[in-house]
């Protein structure tokens, strides 16, 4: 019975012959469901079982909407000054530095100019992953310009929001930052041309204060969290638990600050489908 | 109420009053140390208030003497009528309004509102509007500019109130679509910080013109407090976050984010009423005079070019 007598001791396989499935092949939703991420990926990222929406960055939007993710960049190489030379912890500049090459991006959003089945459309997206979507100067300063582009070009332009608020390292200069913005959209509203607001999970703070809800039409995607002040605020303001559901995008779309909510998979049809509209 | 760093003075000002009264009383010749006492008096103020820190200031914009936005418009303001609602779902106490004659010309003001005592404090939401604030403060500068009457907000507010039904009736939205509609507004628009500036919530009425801070003030994207608390996760490191956020009237100058500072009197603006609000009224006119010279579209364009010239960024 050699079958069961071990001849050798140990195992001798060393670490690199082991024969390991890669990291991140699977995704597992909220509620437990499990996913391949290549049939993810096919799917819009959405979970076919749960319509579970994983938080996506600008990449893949631009891959979802962009007709043959083809699309010329905006800003590409803009990146953060330091006008305070802000120091926590660690200093503004070094945490930008780690961020950038920990994310290979080079700030919170990233402006793309294409076509979505065919028409014109300018549109910056916000990456959670660069610390929490933080609005600074790089941010209000791309998104301007981006209006900019669509005003000079008489192109819509869509806002894709995912924020956890104004970036507190620049301080008076982000402030102001919801101020500029706004100052653009109120040119693309003299202009008429149409400005999709698209609020994702989450975005709340200075970005909910400014451009995310000043769309022509306000849109989400469903389970996003939306709102001002954080449910952390909130509850130890009023010192009571938050109802189910408050600050959903189900909640303020039935509060009437939304005009409808659309799955992501639809996004791009439903997109093209209102754009049309205002053209016809 | 003494603030810690204002005891030195204080102590010395008791003195001072002992010494008068034992003048008095006993009827002997203190004159020349009461002199003294009071040079000594006068140069202690100005070293202590031409050195304050950052956190200083943020202790002076919220002093519980202060003068709050009513106190201002009645004093500089003849025949002011008050204004009340959003006529949508009520009255926001902490937004508060009116029309009044600043040396014969018409204003209308828009402010935040404290309390000085607790009731009042409740009432006034401790200066933190809900939405239909945001909205009642829209519909008095639109009604401003439908008779073309130049607007002056007086900002003051902890932040724009993190509550449930705020949440509910869109606090963002509110705040989103007063900054929009503030840049187009044709008439004359004057924003003065007259305590706390915090973040959008005092953003929402602080489009204009021209932007001018109070010398003891602040006006940040957060409050020390806040910012010690997410970023050093403590509520200990406030004075470091003040520091760190420059958010004082010569700070924000400095990084051309308002466009100018108003003096207060020695020991901050509650200690003369009556001069701060010359000095108030003053930047006012001064203000008004020149706008009038531009055109509107001049005006608006002067100020969305201001705003968007706002921020740091390498290419």
């Amino acid at each position: 019975m050699a079958w069961f007598k071990r001849t050798d001791k140990g195992i001798k396989t060393s670490t690199e012959e082991k024969k390991d499935a890669p990291d991140g092949l699977w995704f597992k939703t909220p509620k437990g469901n499990i996913i391949h991420t290549r049939e993810l990926k096919n799917n819009s990222y959405v979970c076919p079982d749960d319509d579970y929406h994983v938080k996506i960055g600008s990449k893949e939007y631009f891959e979802i909407l962009f007709d043959g993710n083809k699309f010329k960049e905006l800003d590409e190489n803009m990146t953060s000054g330091d006008p305070l030379n802000f120091v926590d912890s660690k200093p503004y500049t070094a945490r930008i530095e780690a961020t950038i090459s920990k994310t290979n991006l080079k700030d919170a959003v990233r402006t793309g100019v294409g076509k979505i089945n065919g028409l014109d459309l300018v549109i910056s997206c916000m990456d959670f992953n660069f610390i929490g979507g933080s609005m600074g100067s790089v941010v209000g300063e791309k998104i301007a310009r981006a209006i900019d582009y669509s005003l000079k070009n008489k192109i819509p332009f869509l806002m894709i929001s995912k924020s956890g608020g104004a970036r507190m390292m620049e301080a008076g200069f982000s402030l102001m930052q919801m101020a500029k913005t706004s100052a653009k959209l109120a040119l693309l509203d003299e202009a008429g041309i149409p400005y999709i607001s698209l609020l994702t999970d989450p975005t709340t703070g200075g970005v909910t204060a400014s451009y995310a809800m000043l769309g022509d039409f306000n849109i989400a995607e469903p389970g996003a969290l939306i709102g001002f002040a954080g449910p952390r605020v909130i509850r130890e303001t009023i010192g009571k638990d938050l109802p189910k559901g408050f600050q959903s995008s189900e909640f303020v779309l039935d509060h009437g600050f939304l005009d409808f909510i659309i799955d992501r998979r639809q996004l791009k049809n439903r997109l093209t489908t209102l754009l049309n509209l205002l053209n016809n | 109420m003494v603030l810690e760093f204002e005891k030195p003075i204080a102590d010395l000002e008791l003195k001072l009053q002992e010494m008068k009264d034992l003048a008095k009383g006993k009827n002997v010749d203190l004159s020349s140390d009461i002199q003294s006492l009071e040079d000594k008096i006068q140069n202690l103020k100005k070293e202590t208030f031409q050195n304050l820190t950052r956190w200083q200031r943020v202790q002076l914009s919220r002093h519980a003497d202060r003068p709050y936005a009513l106190d201002y418009i009645y004093e500089i303001t003849n025949d002011f009528v008050e204004i009340h609602g959003d006529r949508s779902v009520k009255d926001d106490k902490a937004m508060i309004g009116g029309l009044g004659n600043i040396d014969g010309r018409t204003v209308m003001f828009v402010g935040q509102q404290k309390g000085r005592n607790t009731k009042q404090r409740q009432e006034r939401n401790f200066g933190m509007a809900n939405p239909e604030g945001y909205r009642k403060a829209l519909r008095l500068m639109k009604m401003a500019e439908k008779f073309g009457k130049p607007i002056v907000t007086l900002i003051d507010t902890p932040g724009a109130f993190p509550g449930l039904e705020a949440e509910e009736r869109g606090q963002g939205e509110a705040i989103a679509r007063n900054l929009k509609e503030m840049f187009k507004l044709k008439v004359p628009v004057i924003c003065i910080i007259i305590g706390e500036g915090a973040s959008g919530g005092a953003l929402g009425i602080a489009i204009g013109d021209k932007v001018f801070m109070l010398e003891n003030t602040w006006y940040s994207v957060i409050s020390p407090e806040s910012c010690s608390s997410i970023l050093w996760r403590s509520w200990d490191y406030k004075e470091q976050a003040a520091e760190a956020l420059k958010l004082t009237a010569p700070d924000m100058l400095v990084n051309k984010l308002i466009d100018g500072i108003i003096n207060e009197p020695l020991g901050g603006a509650h200690k003369d009423m009556k001069t701060m609000s010359n000095n108030i009224k003053k930047a006012i006119l001064e203000a008004l005079k020149e706008l009038d010279k531009l055109k509107p579209e001049k005006r608006i364009e002067k100020r969305i070019d201001k705003f968007c010239a706002m921020g740091v960024v390498n290419e």
